[in-house]
């Protein structure tokens, strides 16, 4: 266990390495996010999702679908550190002619299933699947990562009543409660309180960890596994730009890029932290 | 082309339901058939898919974004889905899903809006869907029909089934007679020609051709030979057809239970001003909201009867004799001015 937990960690770094990278080249995307995000993706990734880069569309395959599509650096991070594509693409995000697209495009890379940007639709698409899935009897897991930011859409509601009714227990949800949206800290703009009541009320099953602590991360997946009674909802806690001091808890780093020397500084302190 | 019947007897149906019928059909052919449904399973017809094959039938309840974001992630486990509402509530709210979530991702849904137009009478505006045709044409991938009676919306969704693909599929409530036969042929993408003419053609969908057939009759009484053109597929247009009868009859008219601006209409004259601009004209509704009301009653308010069909017609076909006019007058010009006049007050 402590060797998992070690080596998901160092894939971690390796991921929030690569974020910073991308960023600072693209010149435009979102920071904080995918960088609170490590820790769960490389888990997701590296770990607990059974996808296989030499045959993307293998039908036993686990199926990810991203509903926050801003934080798709990271999601392209796990997925080129993967082997779905070579890591050097990395730097073509955003660009001209780039299958990496500011905001995930189904068909445009390999491993992706869905199109995302619009918030609010990511889960109701992981639910249709879980549904197809359950009724068909087969054993492949259904995850959706989602944004604290995004409980303020009506059509994410609709899809929380759904996995109930339907019981849909092949789903889990990670919700990124990293507490900032682009105007401001969530709880300013249109306070989302306690996560975890509002969907132990709507009868889901919740785990409640520090989503950037691995030990937390692995064990909450882990459970999931065993989960049998409806939907399950893992609200992680996540520091928004986890692993740069400048960045953490800062909202102006939700939608904005490093420059050079911030890139620098970045990478400074997150090699540090590696071979701490 | 049109059933004999239609004349002497007609038989009535609605597309909603030549559609619950297709569907019932289809689902017992095929088992990657799928239906869903926002609360509405009775209105649009899908409940006896739902008693038949409970296990791929999907209650969402009222939620219509959720039954598009659904219906998305079970097209894309290899299924075909038919989602299905109302149309002011699908893609009337969900607009933006159905984009992102079906037509960007390029998923087999046949987002299926029923109680369209001003044909849903009673309900009043805020259930008159009189915008969605432009909704749904705009978006890139997208396939739109609009079935003219019960038994091309039965075949429609056999057509939109084996194309796979984001569509559209416009069905009204109301009652209206059969145009078509059981045996008629349907093509996606193939303009039906329902009436052939040469002095203009009347371009129309939807169940509304029913008065835009009793124009032509009415016009023929007249002396005039006049084309009345199914487009049934609003997207992709058969631009051929489209340009061809405007070539033959050199002016146009068209005719739908849908707002003028961004609907059929639209589609045509983006073709025909870069093809083949002829003068044309628009019966539909005109920037305005509908009303409670008999059907009957909203259509004649707005024009959408064969009488009013019929005087725009006349204008239309009168522009055209001034101009045949010009083309005769080194011959004898009041010899045929006085034809033409004469032709016109004896008909009237």
């Amino acid at each position: 266990m402590v060797a998992r937990i070690h080596g998901l960690k160092f894939v971690a770094n390796t991921l929030r390495h690569d974020v910073i990278n991308m960023l600072t080249e693209s010149k435009s995307g979102h920071t904080a996010g995918p960088l609170g995000l490590a820790d769960i993706f490389a888990a997701l990734y590296f770990d607990f999702l059974n996808v296989n880069p030499k045959n993307p569309l293998d039908e036993n395959r686990d199926f990810l679908v991203l509903s926050n599509g801003h934080v798709c650096p990271i999601l392209y991070a796990a997925l080129a550190n993967k082997g779905f594509f070579d890591k050097d693409e990395l730097f073509s995000l955003r660009k001209f002619g780039s299958r990496l697209q500011g905001h995930p495009h189904r068909f445009s890379l390999p491993g992706l299933e869905s199109s995302s940007g619009p918030l609010g639709s990511g889960l109701g698409q992981a639910s249709g699947m879980a549904l197809v899935l359950k009724r068909e009897d087969k054993s492949n897991r259904v995850v959706c990562v989602c944004s604290d930011g995004e409980h303020q859409e009506g059509n994410h509601w609709e899809s929380v009543l759904f996995c109930v009714k339907y019981e849909l227990n092949n789903l889990v949800v990670i919700v990124d409660r990293n507490r900032i949206q682009i105007d401001g800290s969530t709880e300013e703009i249109m306070p989302l309180k306690s996560l975890k009541e509002k969907y132990l009320s709507f009868g889901w099953g919740v785990i409640e960890i520090n989503g950037n602590n691995m030990d937390q991360v692995v064990h909450a997946l882990d459970k999931s596994k065993h989960h049998r009674k409806g939907p399950l909802v893992i609200v992680a806690n996540t520091v928004p730009g986890k692993g740069v001091s400048f960045m953490e808890n800062n909202y102006e780093w939700h939608g904005k890029t490093p420059s050079k020397d911030e890139a620098e500084k970045a990478l400074f302190e997150l090699s540090k932290r590696r071979v701490a | 082309m049109i059933r004999k019947s239609f004349f002497s007897s007609p038989e009535f149906d609605s597309t909603r339901r030549g559609f619950g019928k297709g569907l019932l059909r289809l689902g017992s052919l095929f088992n990657d058939v799928w239906v869903l449904t926002a609360d509405l399973g009775g209105s649009t017809c899908v409940n006896n898919f739902k008693d038949s094959f409970p296990d791929r039938f999907v209650q969402v309840g009222v939620a219509e974004q959720n039954l598009v974001c659904v219906a998305s992630g079970i097209a894309s486990m290899n299924k075909v889905v038919f989602a299905s509402s109302f149309a002011m509530f699908s893609p009337g709210r969900n607009w933006e899903q159905i984009r992102t979530t079906i037509a960007y991702n390029d998923q087999p849904v046949i987002v299926v809006g029923s109680h369209t137009g001003l044909g849903v009478g009673e309900d009043g505006a805020t259930h008159q869907a009189l915008e969605d045709v432009a909704l749904m044409r705009v978006i890139p991938n997208m396939v739109v029909v609009v079935p003219c009676d019960a038994l091309q919306a039965e075949k429609a969704v056999f057509s939109l089934y084996k194309r796979r693909g984001p569509s559209y599929l416009r069905l009204n409530r109301q009652k209206s007679p059969l145009i078509t036969t059981a045996s008629s042929s349907f093509k996606l993408g193939s303009a039906q020609v329902l009436v052939d003419g040469k002095d203009l053609v009347i371009f129309g969908c939807g169940p509304i051709l029913v008065e835009a057939i009793k124009a032509s009759v009415i016009l023929k009484n007249k002396g005039f030979s006049v084309a009345v053109v199914n487009i049934h597929t609003i997207k992709p247009l058969d631009e051929e057809s489209v340009v061809k009868f405007a070539n033959k009859c050199g002016c146009f008219l068209v005719v739908e239970d849908h707002q003028i601006s961004g609907g059929l209409g639209s589609a045509i004259s983006e073709v025909l001003i870069r093809s083949k601009p002829v003068k044309g004209d628009f019966v539909g509704i005109n920037d305005e909201f509908g009303e409670s009301g008999d059907f009957n009653d909203l259509f004649w308010k707005h024009g959408l009867n064969s009488e009013r069909i019929v005087t725009k017609a006349l204008k239309l076909l009168r522009n055209k004799k001034n101009v045949k006019r010009v083309v005769k007058k080194s011959f004898s010009k009041k010899k045929v001015v006085k034809k033409s006049a004469k032709r016109f007050v004896k008909h009237k």
